[in-house]
């Protein structure tokens, strides 16, 4: 396996009998000699089986972080902000840093989804599924801080909405970053779920055909809303697909432009910089790829996929990682420079602040994780190593974080007045708002791969004999 | 579709020997009342004489719906109903209208045409499929033709089949 080269250059245009060009594929993407039969048994087998001692572990787990973190979302709840380390000078700290790092992750679902789709990269599509769901549940995840941060989370609707209400009919502030990140959020989870599901319809439709019981027959019958796999609906289906793709693409670079906004519209030092949109959006990129990797990786390990996420699948994302990851350590440079090149005395010290001031070891952490980590994947026994990738994959998103973490709090903590100068510390309960994402991701998480199909296995048949190993045997 | 009718049912292993059975029961004047098959397979829609989908078309129609919308939106709370000035700005902003939008635009056309598919393609939760063939969500691609709809007897139209490469040519009723 060590010797898999990767199509990095177009060699030669594979015209498909529709006139549409795909990304050519030099090693088969699908190995072990599958049959169509044979996905099926593997993705739908998965979904037919009792759970495993492994699932169910993992599960307790996920739970038990759920209800020890929930115990924090209830004090929170119930007593207020006030339990939380937030100060006056400290006014967003752990919660929003949380906030976008989960919103950052859901990014690369959508990127592999509907970027790779309009690129015609066929990679893709052993892990689009995992990916989207991932999306899905780390924007769910990511919600939860501004809506907790409300105080008052039931009057949310009334604050974030442009509803009519009883103040006179004020209505909502729309020269708001904060306003256009409730529409650029909930857009971006609605859409994102329509993708995910509409991908799912066929794959459903093959578990209710499968299905030996009533109640999954059901179930799945109900969730594949009458999928017969007609021509004609295949047709609508593609055009829905690429349209969805070209929607969902300027979307996903939407959001985290529109998340950086709510801190580069600001008059803060630090914050005020005007390459926020496209290194949040590459960072975004970077640590879901990462994330994407981490999961895959055990999903992989523990459903015995390697013939369908191969060494090829994590080579090239973890060349992603390095692209998105160089892009970061650019920009963390470049902020750097202007500051001193601005001449501007606050903003310079804000930057000198941040990596010599109280949190020097914050900006430390994320510059030795972002910026020299990635680095390790120029080496090809690197990154298509396994382990290694495993480890950095996690040191990636450790590092995003503390990328977050230093924007805010260091921007934050030492304002233009000094004596109002101060530190930010997390109490337990903020710690436990992060617990309690974390429980929900992974619930989430374990419950899709238990009783969804965790591969596309209309898309990958559809490769199979373009892209599936008997294809390079045959000579095709 | 009518009730009780009587299908022939060609059923194909590979979805280029499919590609050509399509041309060639086509061309031998047998109408087909449509292919089924487990995965989306590029450019059968050509070859059964499908236009191609107008979804596209309702997706750009719903987008404009989200754009008018948005904006009237905006401008009417903000310009309208209750002006404010707020950071010097003017009473209708229109670089902040921008982001919201834009997300609106992309929220009615996504919803706008998946909705439209679903009621085209009479997909929905409670929908009873009429299933030709159970291992077409698995392996095989099925042509189905309407024994009513055509000319030809049964059994010339089994031979047609067999001859075009099905690896099976099985009769199925539904009342």
């Amino acid at each position: 396996m060590s010797d898999v080269s990767v199509p990095l250059v177009a060699e030669e245009e594979v015209a498909h009998e529709a006139g549409h060009a795909e990304a050519p594929v030099r090693i088969p993407l699908i190995t072990g000699n599958k049959t169509l039969h044979d996905v099926s048994e593997d993705i739908a087998g998965r979904v037919e089986q009792k759970p495993t001692i492994t699932w169910m572990l993992a599960m307790a787990v996920s739970l038990a972080l759920l209800l020890a973190g929930g115990y924090a979302v209830a004090i929170t709840v119930w007593d207020g902000i006030g339990m939380w380390g937030l100060n006056k000078t400290v006014g967003w700290a752990w919660d929003i840093t949380n906030f976008v790092w989960w919103v950052g992750i859901g990014h690369a679902g959508t990127l592999i989804s509907a970027v790779l789709l309009l690129f015609r990269q066929r990679w893709r599509m052993s892990i689009n599924r995992a990916s989207e769901a991932m999306t899905i549940f780390a924007v769910i995840c990511a919600a939860m801080f501004p809506v907790l941060h409300m105080g008052r989370p039931w009057l949310g609707f009334y604050w974030a909405l442009p509803l009519p209400n009883t103040f006179g009919s004020l209505w909502v502030n729309f020269n708001s970053p904060l306003l256009w990140d409730v529409f650029a959020i909930s857009t971006y989870f609605s859409v994102s779920l329509v993708f995910w599901y509409i991908g799912l319809i066929p794959d459903f439709a093959t578990i209710r055909d499968r299905a030996t019981n009533k109640i999954s027959k059901a179930i799945y019958g109900a969730l594949s809303f009458g999928w017969t796999g007609g021509a004609k609906t295949w047709s609508h289906y593609e055009t829905v697909s690429l349209v969805l793709a070209g929607l969902a693409t300027p979307l996903v670079l939407s959001v985290h432009t529109i998340v950086s906004f709510d801190f580069a519209t600001s008059v803060i030092p630090g914050w005020h910089t005007t390459i926020f949109p496209p290194y949040f959006v590459a960072g975004a990129i970077f640590s879901g790829f990462a994330m994407v990797l981490t999961l895959l990786l055990v999903t992989r390990k523990v459903y015995k996929l390697e013939d369908y996420i191969t060494i090829q699948h994590i080579e090239l994302m973890n060349i992603v990682i390095i692209v998105t990851g160089s892009i970061v350590g650019i920009a963390y440079i470049t902020e750097f420079f202007v500051a001193w090149y601005s001449g501007v005395e606050a903003e310079q010290y804000a930057f000198i602040n941040r990596a010599f001031g109280p949190y020097w070891w914050a900006y430390w952490s994320m510059m030795t994780c972002n910026v020299i980590s990635p680095q390790l994947f120029w080496f090809k026994k690197i990154r298509t190593n396994l382990a290694a990738t495993f480890i950095i994959s996690i040191i990636v998103n450790i590092g995003m974080w503390f990328e977050r973490f230093v924007i805010i709090v260091t921007s934050l903590h030492r304002d233009f007045l000094p004596s109002s100068w101060a530190m930010f510390y997390p109490t337990i309960y903020d710690i436990g708002v992060y617990v309690f994402t974390f429980g929900l991701f992974f619930t989430a998480f374990f419950l899709f791969a238990k009783f969804f199909p965790v591969i596309n296995m209309a898309e990958v048949k559809s490769i199979l004999k373009a892209t599936g190993e008997r294809s390079s045997q045959s000579g095709k | 579709m009518s009730q009780g009718t009587n299908y022939i049912l060609g059923v194909y292993e590979d979805e280029d020997v499919l590609m050509r059975a399509i041309t060639t029961v086509r061309e031998s004047g047998v109408k087909i009342e449509e292919v089924y098959s487990p995965f989306p397979v590029h450019g059968i829609d050509d070859v059964l004489g499908y236009k191609r989908s107008w979804l596209s078309l309702a997706a750009f129609l719903f987008g404009i719906t989200g754009t008018c919308l948005a904006l009237t939106m905006m401008v009417g709370m903000m310009g309208v109903d209750w002006p404010m000035i707020i950071g010097g700005k003017d009473y209708i902003p229109i670089p902040s209208f921008i982001p919201v939008t834009f997300e609106m635009t992309v929220l009615l056309a996504s919803f706008g045409m998946v909705g439209t598919f679903f009621v085209t393609s009479n997909l929905k939760p409670w929908g009873k499929p009429r299933i030709y063939d159970i291992r077409i969500t698995d392996d095989k691609h099925v042509m189905a033709i309407d024994l009513d709809g055509n000319d030809k007897a049964e059994s010339e139209i089994k031979s047609l089949l067999e001859g075009s490469g099905a690896s099976e040519v099985n009769s199925k009723k539904f009342d």
